[in-house]
């Protein structure tokens, strides 16, 4: 593998006395506070849930703890219908708010990249949304859906839906009613990655395809959306690895509710360890979460050409 | 200062992505987008983007039990309540200082790892990579109860040591990938020259590339503030005791009471807008190269 730092290029000389003058600890000696750090609030905590996903552990009822085998993961496959109930909502909310946001990230990328008077000020207001935090999110949302004083109140005043609707507590209208909220935070992230690609198509392209007089759709089909191809891809996989891991937004907004509605798995082993104690079966659950997590962030390393970085 | 107010304030906005000069403006112009394609759809999306920041606006500034669109006569009494009945002025000030030492903590330990990878061959290199890579889809959510028992062990349940820390390790991988590849856009070149002329290699790098970092360290360390802001799981497993709480614990605690007051909720949820609207507005610029630069090509 070659490193392009140790390429030795024609003035070496000076810096090859230099480079091998600095003490060969030095990488590891940089690299150690991060290394440790992760090495013990990340690594030891993944390692010690796979530990007692094959325990009974029950803070609340220590005289069952003890080893348990498979137990945990016979019970989540077999005998617990929230287990798939949440595992199919997670892959719901995920697929639902993923496809979504690109699709409106991408419109919006492509409409605040045009030239415009007043694209400063309309790229500032439309990513706004980006840094506001899950819980702010949700406080937002409660103020608009609530059922005496939010949107539907005005909404019913001039004849739309009826007075005291609140979409939140409805199991027939909770998940657009969180999918939307969420779509608000979301998008924008899209449009700024989707933004920040679009800088690089090169001008010429466009420059040739319209000489050959095609259109601005074809232009999109055969030089936008080929360009944009490698960085959708990516950002479509890390922010469905998100929207699986955070629960931040369905926590506060919907507390999984109503009956459980709204509960991704994520959702349930955080119900499941912090207010039930079940600490083993919720380690299980973190398992299962864990090897599809892995199995996305194969297909990332595989899609980001992992190791390619040096050249 | 209301959201909308802030985020115009916005100073050039995406400075960092100039047009060239396009050669041919007059031939082109029978191609250029129709306006009312840009500004129909745009105004439409604003609306959605505007309407809640509104909502919050107006709920905080409106006396209670008003249902007038309006916030007029004003009223800064949610403001007061919840600032001093509702302890938002002791959780400001927690969340102020998780942010901040989250950031130093972030920005150094990511300079010295970052720096590493972008300038060093070593044996570890690969698998600390691999190591970083993977990192990024762990979610600390799901490891809320092995955490907690560190701490636990660590005596640092209660304390927003605790909260520093983790907030710390999981912005550590994205940030340190970030750094490097900044630090590989400043031509290794300029360094040796610095060691030519007699500088060793940590004063080289003090006066050669942290200046021309900048911008990426701006960035890298605006993302760990609003993180450490915004993020709430931790502060909520952690922090028991309520004079340790940090604004968005507050903010939960305010949305899961019996009867919800709506007015102190919309007004804490502007005093945990107020400082990441600003560090927005702030880096704002630096937004689009900051992610080119790898945040997703890794």
């Amino acid at each position: 593998m070659a490193q392009a730092a140790a390429v030795a290029k024609p003035p070496a000389p000076p810096r090859r006395r230099r480079a091998s003058a600095t003490p060969r600890r030095l990488p590891y000696l940089l690299i150690a506070p991060a290394a440790l750090l992760m090495l013990g609030f990340i690594a030891y905590p993944v390692l010690s849930v796979f530990y007692y996903s094959l325990q009974e552990y029950n803070p609340t009822k220590p005289w069952r703890n003890g080893f348990a085998g498979f137990d945990n993961f016979v019970h989540a496959f077999t005998d617990d219908p929230l287990f798939w109930d949440t595992l199919v909502f997670s892959a719901q909310w995920v697929f639902v708010e993923v496809g979504l946001q690109l699709l409106f990230g991408l419109a919006l990328a492509l409409i605040v990249n045009q030239t415009f008077v007043g694209r400063a000020l309309g790229r500032a207001l439309v990513f706004s949304p980006w840094a506001v935090s899950g819980v702010l999110t949700s406080a937002i949302w409660v103020l608009l859906y609530n059922s005496q004083t939010g949107i539907t109140r005005y909404l019913a005043d001039v004849g739309i839906g009826s007075y005291g609707t609140s979409w939140l507590s409805d199991t027939s209208t909770v998940f657009p009613a969180a999918i939307v909220a969420d779509l608000w935070r979301g998008v924008p992230f899209f449009a700024i990655l989707i933004l920040a690609d679009l800088q690089s198509v090169s001008k010429d392209l466009y420059e040739a395809a319209e000489v050959d007089g095609a259109s601005r759709i074809k232009q999109f089909w055969h030089i936008t959306l080929p360009h944009l191809k490698d960085a959708i891809v990516l950002s479509t996989l890390l922010r469905a690895v998100w929207e699986f891991n955070n629960v931040d937004l369905l926590y506060t907004l919907t507390g999984g509710g109503p009956a459980g509605e709204t509960t991704t798995l994520p959702l349930y082993i955080a119900n499941t360890s912090v207010d039930a104690h079940n600490f083993g079966y919720a380690s299980a659950l973190t398992t299962v979460a864990f090897v599809i997590l892995l199995f996305c962030s194969m297909v990332y390393l595989r899609l980001s050409k992992f190791g390619g970085e040096d050249k | 200062m209301s959201v909308k107010e802030a985020t115009k304030a916005a100073p050039a906005p995406m400075r960092a992505a100039p047009e060239p000069p396009r050669p041919s403006k007059k031939n082109r112009s029978w191609d250029e987008v129709p306006r009312w394609q840009i500004y129909l759809p745009l105004s439409i999306y604003l609306l959605f983007t505007l309407i809640p920041f509104y909502w919050i606006l107006l709920f905080s500034l409106r006396p209670a039990g008003s249902t007038s669109l309006v916030p007029w006569p004003m009223t800064f009494d949610h403001f007061e309540k919840v600032w001093t009945e509702r302890s938002f002025g002791t959780y400001f000030q927690n969340s102020v200082l998780v942010g901040v030492v989250t950031l130093l903590m972030t920005t150094l330990v990511a300079l010295a790892g970052g720096y590493a990878l972008a300038r060093f061959n070593f044996k570890i290199k690969r698998a600390f990579m691999l190591a970083l890579l993977c990192s990024q889809f762990v979610p600390g959510a799901l490891l809320l109860v092995p955490l907690f028992e560190i701490f636990a062990e660590l005596q640092m349940i209660n304390s927003l040591g605790s909260v520093i820390l983790a907030e710390t390790v999981f912005q550590l991988p994205l940030s340190i990938i970030l750094i490097s590849n900044f630090i590989k856009n400043v031509p290794y070149t300029l360094e040796e020259a610095a060691w030519v002329d007699g500088c060793n290699r940590m004063t080289a790098f003090r006066i050669v590339v942290l200046p021309l970092l900048r911008p990426g360290l701006i960035a890298v360390g605006s993302f760990a503030f609003v993180h450490s802001w915004n993020h709430f799981l931790f502060a909520l497993m952690f922090l028991n005791n309520q004079e340790k709480q940090t604004i968005p614990v507050g903010l939960n605690t305010l949305m899961g009471a019996d009867s919800v007051d709506l007015g102190a909720l919309a007004a804490g949820g502007i005093i945990a807008a107020v400082p990441v609207v600003i560090v927005f507005a702030f880096i704002q610029k630096w937004l689009i190269t900051g992610f080119s630069a790898g945040a997703v090509k890794g």
